[in-house]
C-alpha cells in the first residue's frame, strides 16, 4: 500500500513538472492523453484484471476480472474502470436538465416527451407558482417546448419539476435534435465548447441533458451557423482539438459571410 | 464417395463475412450482418413505452425481434407480411438473444429488433441473430457478452460449417432412390459463457454427429464473435 | 417527438428568406446516389439513397393467366413495406394508407407513362403473360421517401432481366440476359409547400412543417408529357399555384432526368 502511495506522489510530482513546461508541450501532451484513453469496449470483454480495480458503470466484475457490459468508450480514473456509451436512446436520471414537448394535458398536470423510455409527467404542483385547475393550457399548451429538471424517476413514469432558476417555457428560436451521449462533447470541458459557439454565433444556447438543444439568436442565420457547429462537433470522431476545429470553423463562415 | 462443397470451401469454412454497424440513421442501434449471399440489417428501437399497457412487464423491459424477408430477397417472391415460420424465427431470435441482455432496468418498456434479409441463401436466421446483437450492443443496452450464431450441416456424412442453399437441398441417391442428406442445425453460442442459445435441428443425424456439429458450432461462433467485437471496434462516432 | 412548433416556424421564417435548415435552395435536392443490383435472387434491383433516406427496390418476375380485360398484357404490381425498421414514424402490421398510397403513386407513374411495354410481355394470348412485381422496402427514412421510392423502381427495372421458361413455367433462380422492354423513363417528382414556398426533397423536420403536397410523373425523352398527379396534404391549393407547381414540375423534373440519365444509361 505504502509503495503504491509513494508512487501516486511521484506521479502528481511529475504531472506538476509537467504543467510548467511551456504550454504547448502541456498541449500536445493532453494529446497523447487522449489518444491512449481511446479505447471501445465490447460487452462481454474483460477491461481490467485485478482486485484493485473497482466495477463502475457500464461493467461488472466476474472472478478477478471486470468486464465491460456496454459498448462504448473505456473510461480508467485510478481504479475506478467504466464504460461511456456512444450511442443509444437517452436514459433519464433525476437532476437531469432536460428539453421536452407537451404532447397532452390531463386534470393535474401535463404529459411531456423528454425522449426517454416513458413519457413524463409535470404536476400543476411543480409549476413555479400556484396555479388553479381551471385551464392549465394557458401556463403550457399542446406542442409547447420547455426546459425543465427530472425530479423522479420511477417504474412507470418520470416526473418532473420547474420549480428552479432558469426553467422555462422556450419561446422562439429552434431546436435541433442530436444523440443524448454527444451532450457532454457539445458542452466541452467547463462549457468551453459551447461558449465557444455562443462567443462566436452570439445565439442563446440551451442543452438538455436528452439531446435536444435550443438555440436562438439576434438573426437566423447566426442560428444556422449555430446549428451547422453542432453538427460538425457531433460528426467528428475524434475530439482531440476539436475546440479548435470548431473556432477555425466558425471564423471562416464568418469571413465567407463579409466577403459575400 | 467423400462430399466436397461446391463452392470450394474446407468444412469449417464460413462464407465472405461483411459486418457493418450504425448503418440507419433514426435507430437507437442498428447493423448489417452477411454469410456470403444471405444479408440480414437490424435495427434497435428502446427502451421506448411498450402500448398496448397489458403487455408492461413490472419486472423488466420485453425485447422483441421481428424477422422479415424482402419479398425479392428469395428465387420465387414470398408474399409481403408474416408467415408462420418467420413468426417463428422471431420468437426463437428473441430466445437467443435475451439470456445476454440486462432488461432489469426499464420495467413496462420494450426494446423492438427489426429484421429484413434483403438476400437470402440459407442460415438467414443465423446472420440475424449476429446483426441483431451488434445493433442490441449499438444501441449502448446493457449486455452481458455478444451472441454469435452460425448453422452447422450434416452433408452425406460431413459436418461442415455455414450451410448454403445448395448444400440444403443437397441429395444423394440410395438403392436407385433419390433422398435428401442434409440436416441442418441452426445454433447460436455465447462464446464468452460457453452457452448455447438457440439449438435447433432438421433432419436425421447420429447423437455422436450432433456432438461433432455442436462442437464445431462453437469454434466457428469464436470466430465470429471476434468479427463482431472488431466491427464493433471500429465505429467511426457518428 | 413531432416536430417543434417552434422549429416548425423557424423553417417557414428561412424560407421566406429562400433558405433552409441545411442551406440548401427551396428546389435543391440532396445528394443523389443509385446502386444496382444489391439483391441476386431478384430478378432486378436497386438502391436509392437521397441524403439519409434510402430505399431499396426489387423486381420479380413470374408468369400468369392473364386478367380477362388484357388478354394479352403482362401485369404490373406494385407494393411497398414501410417496416418500422427505417423510422419509429412506421408500424408494424398490414400495410397502412402511407403504405399504400406510396405504392400507387409508383404504380401509376410507371403504368400511364407505359414504361413498361405490357403487350411486349404477353407469352400466349388469354393463357399466359408474364407479371412483374416491383416491391419498395425503406431502410432510412429522413424525408422525400415518395421521389426516393420512385427512383429505386424505375433503377430496379432498369437492372431486371428475364428468368428462363420451360414449358409455361418460370426455372426461379435461372437468369437469362434478356433486360425487360421498357420505353421513355418516367421520373417522379414531389413538391412540398411550406407557407407559399414549394420545395422539393425535403428533410424531415420539412416534411412534418409541410402542409401540401404534390406528385407528378413525367417524360422526357422527345416530347415532355405528364402522367400521374397526386395532390396531398392538409391544404387546397389556389389555381394559381397548382399551375405554378407544374410549371415547376417539367423545369425541375427535367433537371432529375438529365442528372440520373447517365447514371442509368438512358441513351
Amino acid at each position: 500500500m505504502e509503495k503504491e502511495k509513494k508512487k501516486e506522489k511521484e506521479e502528481k510530482e511529475s504531472k506538476k513538472e509537467e504543467k510548467k513546461e511551456t504550454k504547448k508541450e502541456a498541449k500536445k501532451e493532453e494529446k497523447k492523453k487522449e489518444k491512449r484513453e481511446r479505447i471501445i469496449a465490447v460487452p462481454g470483454e474483460i477491461i481490467a484484471s485485478g482486485p484493485e480495480f473497482l466495477p463502475g458503470e457500464g461493467t461488472r466484475r466476474e472472478g478477478k476480472d471486470i468486464l465491460a457490459m456496454k459498448f462504448g468508450l473505456l473510461d480508467k480514473k485510478d481504479k475506478l474502470v467504466k464504460v461511456i456509451p456512444l450511442t443509444g436512446a437517452y436514459i433519464p436520471r433525476v437532476g437531469n436538465t432536460v428539453i421536452g414537448q407537451i404532447v397532452d394535458i390531463t386534470f393535474n398536470g401535463w404529459i411531456v416527451d423528454i425522449l426517454s423510455p416513458h413519457l413524463a409527467f409535470l404536476s400543476m404542483t411543480e409549476y413555479p407558482k400556484y396555479i388553479s385547475k381551471n385551464d392549465l393550457s394557458e401556463y403550457y399548451n399542446f406542442k409547447d417546448n420547455i426546459l425543465t429538471k427530472i425530479k423522479a424517476v420511477k417504474s412507470r413514469s418520470v416526473e418532473l419539476t420547474m420549480k428552479e432558476r432558469g426553467l422555462r417555457k422556450l419561446e422562439g428560436g429552434m431546436l435541433l435534435r442530436i444523440n443524448s451521449t454527444r451532450v457532454p462533447r457539445v458542452i466541452g470541458r467547463a462549457g468551453s465548447m459551447v461558449n465557444t459557439i455562443k462567443d462566436e454565433t452570439g445565439c442563446n444556447i440551451t442543452i438538455g441533458q436528452n439531446g435536444i438543444i435550443w438555440l436562438k439568436g439576434k438573426k437566423m442565420e447566426d442560428e444556422l451557423l449555430a446549428r451547422e457547429a453542432i453538427e460538425l462537433i457531433v460528426k467528428q470522431p475524434f475530439i482531440d482539438g476539436l475546440t479548435e476545429k470548431v473556432k477555425t470553423f466558425l471564423s471562416e463562415k464568418k469571413k465567407e459571410k463579409k466577403s459575400k | 464417395m467423400a462430399f466436397k462443397r461446391p463452392d470450394g470451401r474446407s468444412f469449417d469454412q464460413t462464407r465472405k463475412i461483411e459486418a457493418k454497424v450504425g448503418i440507419i440513421k433514426k435507430a437507437d442501434g442498428s447493423a448489417l450482418f452477411s454469410f456470403g449471399d444471405s444479408k440480414a440489417i437490424a435495427a434497435v428501437y428502446g427502451p421506448r413505452q411498450l402500448y398496448p399497457q397489458h403487455l408492461q412487464n413490472p419486472e423488466k423491459c420485453l425485447l422483441r425481434c421481428h424477422y422479415d424477408l424482402a419479398s425479392f430477397s428469395v428465387t420465387e417472391r414470398k408474399r409481403p407480411g408474416p408467415t408462420r415460420r418467420s413468426s417463428e424465427i422471431s420468437y426463437v431470435m428473441t430466445k437467443a438473444l435475451e439470456p445476454v441482455l440486462h432488461l432489469q432496468n426499464f420495467p413496462n418498456s420494450v426494446v423492438d429488433v427489426y429484421i429484413i434479409i434483403t438476400q437470402a441463401d440459407a442460415s438467414t436466421r443465423c446472420a440475424a441473430i449476429n446483426a441483431a446483437s451488434m445493433a442490441l450492443a449499438n444501441a449502448g443496452l446493457l449486455m452481458k457478452e455478444l451472441v454469435s450464431s452460425v448453422s452447422i450441416g450434416k452433408v452425406a456424412d460431413a459436418i461442415v460449417v455455414d450451410l448454403t442453399k445448395e448444400e440444403e437441398d443437397y441429395t444423394i441417391t440410395k438403392e436407385g432412390k433419390e433422398e435428401k442428406a442434409t440436416t441442418d442445425i441452426p445454433l447460436a453460442f455465447l462464446s464468452r459463457s460457453e452457452k448455447l442459445s438457440l439449438l435447433q435441428l432438421d433432419g436425421k443425424i447420429k447423437l455422436q454427429e450432433l456432438k461433432q456439429a455442436i462442437a464445431a458450432g462453437k469454434k466457428a461462433c469464436v470466430k465470429i464473435t471476434e468479427i463482431q467485437k472488431q466491427t464493433l471496434k471500429k465505429i467511426k462516432e457518428k | 417527438m413531432e416536430i417543434s412548433s417552434l422549429t416548425k416556424k423557424r423553417i417557414e421564417e428561412l424560407l421566406k428568406e429562400g433558405k433552409r435548415l441545411d442551406r440548401r435552395k427551396p428546389l435543391e435536392f440532396r445528394d443523389i446516389t443509385i446502386e444496382q443490383n444489391v439483391s441476386n435472387k431478384a430478378e432486378g434491383s436497386a438502391r436509392v439513397k437521397i441524403g439519409d433516406t434510402e430505399v431499396i427496390a426489387g423486381v420479380k418476375l413470374s408468369v400468369m393467366e392473364p386478367f380477362p380485360d388484357t388478354p394479352d398484357a403482362g401485369a404490373l404490381m406494385v407494393g411497398a413495406e414501410l417496416s418500422p425498421l427505417a423510422s419509429d414514424k412506421f408500424e408494424l402490421g398490414p400495410p397502412g394508407i402511407r403504405a399504400i398510397e406510396l405504392a400507387r403513386i409508383i404504380d401509376r407513374g410507371i403504368r400511364e407513362s407505359e414504361f413498361i411495354d405490357l403487350k411486349k410481355l404477353c407469352i400466349k394470348k388469354n393463357e399466359l403473360v408474364w407479371a412483374v412485381f416491383i416491391d419498395i422496402y425503406p431502410i432510412n427514412y429522413d424525408g422525400n421517401l415518395i421521389d426516393a421510392s420512385a427512383l429505386a423502381a424505375i433503377a430496379a427495372l432498369h437492372n431486371a432481366v428475364f428468368p428462363k421458361i420451360k414449358n409455361d413455367k418460370v426455372q426461379f433462380g435461372e437468369l437469362t440476359n434478356k433486360s425487360l422492354p421498357l420505353k421513355d423513363t418516367p421520373i417522379t417528382i414531389t413538391f412540398y409547400k411550406i407557407n407559399n414556398t414549394f420545395i422539393l426533397d425535403p428533410v424531415m423536420e420539412e416534411e412534418e412543417a409541410a402542409q401540401g403536397r404534390v406528385s407528378m410523373a413525367l417524360t422526357f425523352k422527345k416530347e415532355e408529357f405528364l402522367h400521374a398527379i397526386q395532390k396531398a396534404g392538409d391544404e387546397a391549393l389556389d389555381e394559381k399555384e397548382v399551375l405554378e407547381v407544374i410549371e415547376l414540375a417539367s423545369k425541375e423534373g427535367k433537371k432529375l432526368y438529365n442528372k440520373i440519365k447517365t447514371h442509368l444509361k438512358i441513351k
